[in-house]
């Protein structure tokens, strides 16, 4: 019997950026940003979205994908972020509502900075190897903020990706092979109760933190399966900013045409605990059957949660069923203007 | 603003677009009514709305009540769904309300339809925006 994902679907919200419109506005150098993160623009929520409307959009989308599974079907749902809109009330509650899930359903919210959204994934696909759950969905999501004027501003992105994971062979449309952790105490991102924008390192953020985990979970699960990167048609790595995973996955010996699919954040900005999720969403909207895909979250604090796909050939009927990923990001943005962006991400202090 | 209680009763038409069919005369009451306004009949099907359509007409609100006061100009439209029903709804996502227009296809996604400022509670449901 194996596990896998039954169900896929991304929402990426149609409002825009360009990082010249945000350099332009703290006398920032456009061109050596441009350069340096490798960034072009980044997706800005509505007023009206947020991590629950996202992960709404997302799940019915993976749903639209499964081939008939029935919302009461689902036995756990899990979302993973950093922006839940209530401190204290379930992200899961109203999205396990909205998709006619709820009563008998395990929910819970995640939190670990980018990596949230895959430690929904990995708990949702395990309880549905120990036979728990009959399926589970496992959905990363954020609309992160940056400090105004911090390098983080022209990065943090919003997005979400949905996973449904079952054992029902005829549904699977690609295996779980493997999967692994790797974690340490690393402090080089952190936000403190009460605290609208998060604090990070600098500097510190790259070698021990983002390389070190990253290529300590891909190495260690490569090595688990008995894998090389050759044998992978794609991988997919936390997109902090352009440059990062570029990076990290030619030194772990993959090639241009391996991560491109995968790579979003040049257009899409870093969707924190959507952003490898989202990846993976676009490489299943294009794999074939057969294709063997590595997928290496990170998240501060420091950890990274990798998997390891096969994709099978229900792929191919399926994947038309919702609306492609990359088309999302392609086609009807909106772009807005740092006043418009400032309103909307509530940068503005209004009077009460 | 909506009280929690009136808010939580309205989840399954705001979250699941449940409408309620009669089992009389067939036709299809969104919101759900207790009695049905053609023939008076009082039981219905519950039935789940399709999310497609197109703008029937609309009106631009420039001074929206409170909750809805970042959303200023609020666009607000009659959208007829494919199964022929109508429905009152916000529209989302226009880079300019001037892009409005009667015929426009929409479909209905799950957005923040107002919230109770920075403390109180989020009200969701669903919002038309362009296909
Ligand atoms: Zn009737």
């Amino acid at each position: 019997m194996s596990v896998g994902i039954v169900g896929y679907g991304a929402f990426i919200p149609r409002r825009r950026i360009k990082l010249e419109e945000i350099a332009k506005v703290w006398g920032a150098d456009a061109p050596s940003y441009r350069r340096g993160l490798q960034l072009n623009e980044k997706s800005v929520p509505g007023a009206d979205e947020d991590t629950v409307t996202m992960s709404v959009e997302a799940t019915r989308n993976a749903f639209a994908r499964s081939g008939g599974i029935e919302p009461a079907e689902i036995g756990a749902l899990y979302i993973g972020s950093e922006s839940h809109p209530y401190a204290v009330k379930p992200s899961g509650t109203i999205v396990a509502e909205a998709i006619g899930a709820t009563p008998d359903i395990h929910i819970a919210d995640f939190e670990f900075a980018c990596k949230a959204g895959t430690e929904s994934m990995f708990v949702a696909q395990s309880l549905v190897k120990a036979g728990e759950v009959k399926y589970a969905v496992g959905i990363g999501a954020d609309t992160s903020q940056g400090a105004p004027g911090d390098a983080l501003e022209y990065s943090a992105a919003a997005g979400a990706a949905a996973f449904i994971f079952g054992d029902d062979d005829e549904r699977i449309l690609a295996e779980v092979v493997e999967t692994y952790s790797w974690t340490t105490d690393t402090p080089d991102f952190w936000r403190r109760e009460y605290m609208h924008y998060p604090r990070h390192g600098s500097r510190f953020t790259g070698e021990p933190a983002y390389f070190r985990t990253t290529m300590s979970s891909a190495q260690g699960i490569m090595e688990m399966a008995g894998l090389e990167p050759r044998d992978f048609a794609h991988a997919i790595f936390h997109q902090p900013n352009g440059k990062f995973p570029m990076r990290v996955g030619k030194k772990l010996g993959f090639t241009q045409e391996q991560l491109e699919t995968g790579w979003l954040s040049p257009w899409l900005g870093n969707t924190y605990s959507g952003a490898s999720p989202i990846g993976l969403t676009a490489v299943l909207d294009i794999a074939k059957p057969g294709d063997l895909i590595l997928l290496t979250s990170f998240g501060s604090g420091a950890g990274s949660d990798s998997f390891i796909f096969r994709v099978t050939d229900r792929i191919e009927l399926v994947r038309d069923r919702a609306p492609g990923t990359r088309k999302q990001l392609d086609e009807n943005q909106i772009y807005v203007d740092y006043g418009t962006y400032a309103k909307l991400r509530g940068k503005i202090r209004m009077g009460e | 603003m909506i009280s929690p209680g009136r808010s939580w009763r309205e989840f399954p038409q705001r979250y699941r677009l449940e409408a309620a069919k009669c089992e009389t005369c067939g036709k299809i009451h969104y919101p759900p009514r207790v009695a049905c306004s053609k023939c008076g009949g009082t039981t219905f099907e519950n039935i789940t709305l399709p999310r497609e359509g197109k703008v029937v007409t609309f009106t631009i609100v420039r001074v929206p009540p409170a909750g809805f006061t970042e959303q200023t100009p609020l666009p607000i439209a009659i959208v007829e769904l494919m199964d022929g029903v109508r429905i009152m709804v916000q529209i989302g996502d226009l880079a300019d309300p001037s892009e409005l227009e009667i015929g426009m296809p929409v479909r209905l996604e799950f957005r923040r339809i107002s919230w109770d400022g920075e403390a109180g509670l989020i009200f969701y449901g669903h919002k038309a925006v362009k296909s």
